[in-house]
């Protein structure tokens, strides 16, 4: 199984460092979610575990060797990316952007192998994206979008796949839709899952493993349970709250206490 | 359901994608009618049955001239510019991920145009040969300029246009400068030239375009996988493995070529770059493997057609084929503005 670590990691933008020395290890064939506050560094961790980001110092390790060193297509074969917000030409039909999830796969000479077609049906029908094969991406709605471009990560058929907040500008049923979709392929496949959440209570239940950010600094990971404290949202998101058991799930939920409810429990 | 024929064996894999080979056939026909159309219609009109017959060497001789040394190659000479200008143009839109881009957009035209405009003023008594060198330097020169001005640790596409806008305005303003400082005579001679006209062009303007081309759109067509990573955007195109930037400038300068080439050849046609691929978009949609074919097509189509229109309108005035396209693409665009701003 591949193994994705960053080794004492420092990341910049433009002189000013986001993350410095930072070491982690992503745990193989689980569910990893990154959380923290806005700016944290969360967004840019990630985009540097897949290599769109040229780290300023340290490395990420994939198998034990660092991505930048091995060929872009080596590495596309092995980790899968989708960011945040992706945006496809006017026209395009989900089935040609799924295809596309095959370019790692192909050369000038195998454009469609047996594999790139067997692939490519397989993400459709594992994201219930099928009857929808035939339409530009543009007519359809935000989650059957989202669904289409995870079916296109997935068509590439890399066992790591990192997702940059896959649930943003969906509404509540679609958010719930994409991560049971995320969770059922970890089930099902083992693949390894790392994506940043802003939920914190979605994180807890769909997560093996948390990973707590605060000023481009690992705070707290593990499995939610042990992270998910009123000290580290304290620390990470500067707020208070109370943590309860999820009512569905058992996992723990973040109640925040905001003023209107400070008010509230004062009445 | 989208009909394609998959064809594999051993290691060899390709689809082939029915619609695609559909439309360009189609489109192939009707460039062949207007051409043939086209060529019997003039001071001397020949009947299209004629027209064809001498083209097939079967006639009697009688139009050998006319058909074979001044229409023929002037119909070839503008189906391969107009593909060159549309080609162009449609690699530019993918990489720019911006329907507006097209060569008379970001300034590979200007830089064509001010290149031979120079050499005309500048260098009046330069033999003839000197001009497409020059425009084709021209445009090198320009995206060149464009492409190190937008380059920050990469070319994101957004700087790219918008840098290379402000260098076409540039070219704009000196080759206007110097306009103002030529003889009558030759500045004439240079507005014709930016106006863009197939007018007097023969086999040997169409032996000394089609090396570029023969060159430029296989090339095209072989990158066309990348264009297709390049077109979702940097990122996504980096997490599929994509070399962004080796492939974004490799495209870009058989863009330039392209451009460059057709401009050397008939000045600077203008809008075709941006009309034919939206066209071509319409019909077979963005995928870049069907796109650029059909585009380049389109583009040709385009301009014998505009030929056509520009020497019978208002004959026996000739309209450069430049003008009609300018005036057909010019509301286009507008057109195209807004909608996207609508959109």
């Amino acid at each position: 199984m591949h193994k994705l670590q960053a080794k004492n990691l420092t990341l910049a933008y433009d002189g000013a460092p986001v993350v410095s020395g930072l070491n982690m290890e992503i745990p193989s064939g689980r569910i990893t979610a990154l959380v923290g506050g806005n700016g944290c560094g969360k967004s840019t961790l990630l985009r540097s575990l897949a290599r769109l980001m040229k780290p300023r110092g340290g490395e990420i390790l994939l198998d034990g060797t660092s991505i930048a060193t091995m060929s872009t297509k080596d590495v596309a074969r092995r980790l899968g990316i989708l960011p945040q917000g992706p945006v496809a030409p006017e026209g395009l039909t989900v089935r040609d952007l799924v295809a596309q999830g095959r370019y790692p796969h192909q050369s000038w000479y195998s454009q469609w192998s047996a594999d790139d077609e067997q692939e490519v049906e397989r993400a459709l029908a594992a994201t219930s994206t099928a009857e929808l094969a035939d339409r530009p991406l543009d007519s359809l709605s935000g989650g059957q979008r989202q669904r289409a471009w995870i079916a296109m990560a997935l068509a590439q058929g890399t066992e790591i796949l990192l997702l940059d907040e896959p649930t943003t500008y969906l509404d509540m049923a679609h958010q719930f839709d994409v991560l049971d979709l995320l969770w059922e392929l970890n089930r099902s496949e083992q693949r390894t899952i790392v994506m940043v959440l802003h939920d914190l209570n979605q994180a807890c239940r769909y997560a093996h493993h948390l990973v707590a950010i605060k000023n481009g600094a690992i705070w707290a990971q593990g499995n939610p349970e042990t992270v998910m404290t009123r000290d580290m949202v304290r620390a990470v998101f500067g707020m208070e709250c109370r943590i309860v058991a999820d009512p569905v799930t058992g996992t723990p939920m973040c109640v925040p206490l905001s003023r209107v409810a400070a008010a509230a429990a004062a009445d | 359901m989208r009909k394609a024929v998959t064809l594999r064996r051993g290691p060899l894999s390709f689809q082939i994608n029915l619609r695609v080979i559909g439309v360009l056939l189609g489109l192939l026909a009707v460039t062949l009618g207007v051409m043939i159309i086209n060529m019997g219609l003039g001071e001397f009109p020949i009947a299209p049955v004629d027209v064809l017959k001498t083209v097939l060497g079967l006639g009697t001789g009688e139009y050998d001239f006319i058909v074979g040394t001044l229409r023929l190659p002037r119909n070839f000479v503008a189906f391969f510019v107009g593909g060159g200008l549309a080609l162009s143009g449609a690699i530019l839109q993918g990489l720019t991920r911006n329907p507006l881009a097209a060569p008379d957009v970001i300034g590979i035209t200007h830089g064509a145009n001010l290149g031979a405009v120079a050499v005309l003023i500048l260098a009046p008594t330069a033999p003839l040969i000197a001009l497409p060198g020059a425009a084709i330097g021209g445009a090198l020169a320009a995206a060149t300029i464009t492409y190190t001005l937008a380059w920050k640790g990469g070319t994101a596409p957004i700087r790219l246009i918008l840098v290379g806008m402000g260098i076409a305005s540039a070219l704009q303003a000196l080759t206007t400068l110097l306009l103002t400082h030529g003889n009558v005579i030759v500045v004439s001679q240079a507005m014709v030239w930016i106006t863009g006209s197939v007018y007097g062009r023969s086999w040997e303007h169409l032996a000394r375009l089609l090396p570029w081309l023969v060159v430029a759109i296989p090339a095209a067509l072989l990158l066309a996988r990348h264009a297709n990573a390049l077109q979702l955007g940097d990122d996504i195109a980096r997490g599929l493995g994509a070399r962004v930037e080796r492939n974004r400038g490799l495209l870009l300068a058989i863009s330039v070529i392209l451009a460059g080439a057709a401009v050397a050849t008939c000045g600077a046609v203008g809008f075709v770059g941006l009309m034919a691929p939206h066209i071509a978009r319409q019909l077979v949609g963005p995928s870049q493997g069907g796109l650029f074919p059909v585009a380049t097509v389109a583009g040709g189509l385009i301009l014998v057609t505009a030929d056509m229109l520009g020497r019978t309108l208002f004959a026996p005035i000739e309209v450069p084929a430049g003008v009609i396209t300018a005036a057909v693409g010019a509301p286009y665009f507008l057109w195209l503005l807004f909608r996207s701003r609508n959109a």
